[in-house]
């Protein structure tokens, strides 16, 4: 077996992803490697939510709208997925609350028998997903123990008895000899990156789909080294951390596009006043509310663009969570480096489906900032040759240190004098030079696929996954740059100057990478768009790309 | 040792002759000039402005400042304060800052007890605007926005930051600098957020000095306690930002509780904090 897919699905409140993620982590254990997708409507109880749950032998980083095995806790789960059923697939279903073909276990009656509480039906279609899988019981046991924090002892016993109910193996997964890998998520990746980098606090005000790394990091706190802090608005969060850097902490904030609306004033002041500082922003549909709980890539034009003002910012945006995890430790680093705002780009897809995490913790280090050698008489906005004054920090040297937000001399006293506000805006304006130059050190655009082929999928941030996929598949290069600001237009071109089309594809209405890249000139020949708050499957994607091509 | 004058900046003062704000600046200079004779090292002082005529005072101080934007004081004090919590900072707002645009900022400083001194500028009218009318302007305010007269009653700033909690909450008068400097000595001394009004006229747009030389009056030790809430809120009360005939000044209330920074740091300094190792809680993901 190369591969499954398993949909779990319920109702709110039959805690679906923990299954999703007990599910995950067993196959994880017999050396798979997984992709975790979470499917939710914004609610607390009722409504309709499913995991998919996707795991192979090679690396995967996308899902299918075909699955193997479908197991459901109510009837919606069978109504509205069974189509997505492969031939041979199977149900597995609560027998006393479903009705279906396949195989029904009495997920109710077990619960009952050994005196649980009914959410532990999600523990007993585990125990009987396990049997049918063929996977070892000791297994299992292993991950209950390690991944349920109450009644594990009761989780076990529920577990075993479906587990021992099943009498037939039916779709045997076997067991892989490659090493197990860390499963997290794209904003637990985010998370940890920017800890690497050195980070000091993380401010948030709670929006998702990004609430997740204020709980991951607030949780963590101790082992981390991080002070969190969530205060009372987007607003508050953004010229909070601008004080926290401003002292010398390394601070992050962290939000979706609505939350950052509200932080804008605060970014164009850490470009007036150039203060070190990273936005992390999750990517949901809008415009406002929107479809809070679903996926979109509709906010690159606005990061990119975002703030009042001439000043310079970066923008990363990252595919898988390897890339969430280099990405935001080289945003924290950029931002101290030149003292500019830096975006980690994200969306619902990145940030909360869960990887198998590949990446190596040692390649994201602190780097050091530009510091004051405590010589003469500091000058906070010193006018240097590539623009970058060295910094000092209130309290800790001989330094009075002023900044603000209003036009400002080397010392950061205010000033209307039109050649101050020529040269310090030049200042300003020439760390571009130097930002480029360090930013071509590091891979810009990754290529992938085929890369003979003149067909090229061009892809931005979470929708890598399916692309690759589909190229594979199909034989084309995939393009997909890594830096959206500033645009690194000089490889985009080279990686597609022997393209004879160019297919973009996107999770928006409007094609926002097409439209930026050929405001430069490269001419895209057709878009591939979806925006029903619903991610690229791999094989959505590739019936979609088949019709273009035909 | 840093004198008076020595505190001052190359900056030209661009205040209007007999503007409110020289009252509060002298008053701010010989406060940290005094607490520095006492050991204060100035190294470690921060000072933040928002945006309008008050916010020109980060730029007169030769300390380390924090000009900020209209309505952000709060929470970049905040910040600074937990980044550092070992910096004494205070933070200058005006009344369009304060109660206006950053309301809310204001209301979760007072709750939360972050241990930061706050003065407002209150001159109760939009200076560097030219002359609209402010939170604090008395109903019927005409000013340029308001031709026939603001149609809202004002806000009593002292009352507000009673009901939000704040520990500290003191009333002063630019015209009288020598009650002003006592109220700032004991605000930024106080362990937890500080609140001081500063009635402050604005000479050009709304000259108060006459009214307000005619109606204060002093809260005074053995005759007022501070540590009495219901006592702080009828003081309050006595007037309301309007017309009147008596208006108090003085420390309203005192009391010292715990900290924001206190509980949420719990002695941790962030920007001495050194990053765990991910890799421990990276196993526990496997």
């Amino acid at each position: 077996m190369k591969e499954i897919s398993i949909l779990i699905g319920g109702k709110a409140g039959d805690g679906i992803r923990q299954a999703g993620h007990t599910l995950a982590r067993l196959l994880n254990r017999i050396g798979y490697r997984i992709f975790f997708y979470d499917d939710y409507p914004s609610l607390i109880r009722g409504g309709h939510n499913f995991s998919i749950i996707r795991a192979s032998k090679k690396k995967i980083q996308a899902h299918k709208e075909k699955v193997d095995l479908i197991v459901a806790l109510n009837q919606d789960a069978v109504d509205k997925h069974r189509h997505r059923l492969n031939s041979g697939g199977i149900i597995l279903y609560d027998s006393e609350k479903v009705e279906a073909q396949g195989v029904g276990v009495d997920f109710v009656g077990i619960v009952k028998e050994l005196e649980g509480v009914p959410i532990m039906r999600n523990t007993a279609a585990i125990g009987a997903l396990a049997g049918i899988l063929d996977i070892e019981w000791s297994v299992l046991e292993g991950v209950i123990k390690d991944t349920i924090e109450k009644e594990v002892d009761l989780n076990i016993k529920i577990a075993q008895s479906a587990y021992n109910s099943i009498e037939k193996v039916w779709l045997s997964v076997p067991k892989l000899n490659q090493k197990m890998l860390p499963l997290i998520s794209g904003n637990e990746a985010i998370a940890l990156g920017a800890v690497q980098a050195g980070l000091n606090m993380y401010i948030a005000y709670p929006m998702t789909p990004a609430s997740a790394i204020l709980h991951y990091l607030a949780e963590h706190e101790d082992d981390l080294g991080v002070v969190t802090i969530h205060p009372e608005s987007e607003i508050g969060v953004a010229l909070m951390a601008l004080g926290a850097a401003y002292a010398g902490a390394k601070a992050m904030v962290g939000t979706s596009g609505g939350g950052f609306a509200l932080m804008t004033e605060a970014l164009s002041l850490s470009g007036q006043g150039e203060f070190p500082i990273v936005f992390v922003m999750v990517q949901r549909p809008g415009p406002s509310t929107g479809v809070p709980t679903y996926t979109m890539q509709s906010d690159l034009s606005f990061a990119i663009n975002s703030g009042h003002g001439e000043f310079l910012k970066v923008v990363l945006a990252p595919g898988n969570v390897e890339e969430a995890f280099y990405l935001t430790g080289l945003a924290m680093n950029l931002a101290w480096k030149f003292q500019i705002p830096c975006f980690v780009l994200s969306d619902k897809h990145l940030s909360e489906s869960i990887f198998s995490f590949d990446a190596d913790p040692d390649k994201v280090k602190p780097e050091d900032p530009l510091l004051w050698d405590g010589q003469g008489e500091y000058k906070r906005y010193l006018d240097t040759q590539n623009g970058i004054s060295p910094l000092a920090f209130p309290g800790n040297s001989e330094a009075i240190v002023k900044v603000t937000s209003y036009e400002h001399d080397e010392y950061g006293i205010t000033t209307e004098e039109s050649e101050q506000i020529v040269r310090m805006q030049q200042k300003r304006l020439r760390k571009k030079k130097t930002i480029e130059d360090e930013l071509s050190k590091h891979e810009q655009v990754k290529v992938y696929g085929n890369l003979e082929s003149k067909t090229v999928l061009l892809c931005w941030g979470s929708t890598k996954g399916a692309c690759i996929e589909v190229a594979e598949e199909l034989g084309l290069k995939v393009v997909q740059p890594l830096v959206l600001e500033p645009l690194p237009i000089n490889s985009l071109k080279k990686v597609l100057s022997d393209a004879d089309k160019i297919i973009d594809v996107e999770v928006n209405a409007t094609g926002q990478l097409a439209k930026l890249l050929s405001a430069h000139g490269i001419c895209i020949d057709d878009m591939i768009l979806r925006f029903d708050g619903r991610p690229f499957t791999v094989d959505f994607l590739l019936e979609k790309v088949k019709e273009v091509l035909s | 040792m840093t004198t008076v004058k020595e505190l001052g900046t190359y900056a030209q003062n661009t205040w209007c002759p007999g503007c409110g704000n020289f009252g509060i600046l002298n008053s701010i200079k010989k406060v940290l000039s005094d607490l520095q004779d006492q050991g204060l090292d100035l190294n470690k002082l921060v000072l933040a402005s928002g945006i309008g005529c008050h916010a020109k005072i980060v730029d007169y101080v030769k300390v380390n400042s924090f000009y900020s934007i209209h309505g952000r004081v709060p929470p970049p004090i905040t910040g600074i304060k937990l980044a550092n919590p070992d910096l004494v900072v205070i933070g200058h707002a005006g009344d369009g800052d304060a109660y206006g645009e950053g309301i809310e900022h204001l209301i979760f400083s007072a709750k939360r007890n972050i241990n930061v001194t706050f003065i407002v500028h209150n001159n109760r009218v939009y200076g560097l605007t030219t002359g609209q009318f402010t939170p604090t302007s008395p109903a019927g305010f005409i000013g340029r926005s308001t031709p026939r007269g603001s149609p809202e009653e004002p806000l009593n700033p002292i009352e507000l930051m009673l009901s939000a909690g704040a520990g500290f909450v003191a009333r002063g008068f630019a015209g009288k600098p020598k009650h002003l400097q006592l109220l700032i000595k004991a605000g930024i001394e106080h362990q937890g957020f500080a609140f001081i009004d500063v009635l402050q006229p604005c000479f050009t747009f709304y000259n108060t000095y006459d009214f307000y030389n005619q109606k204060v009056y002093e809260l005074t030790d053995g005759e007022y306690d501070s540590s009495d809430r219901e006592a702080a809120f009828a003081r309050a009360g006595e007037w309301a930002y309007g017309e009147g005939e008596r208006i108090p000044i003085g420390i309203f209330y005192k009391v010292r509780r715990p900290t924001y920074d206190e509980k949420l740091l719990k002695g941790r300094i962030p920007v001495k904090l050194k990053p765990g190792n991910i890799r421990s809680i990276l196993e526990k993901h496997i």
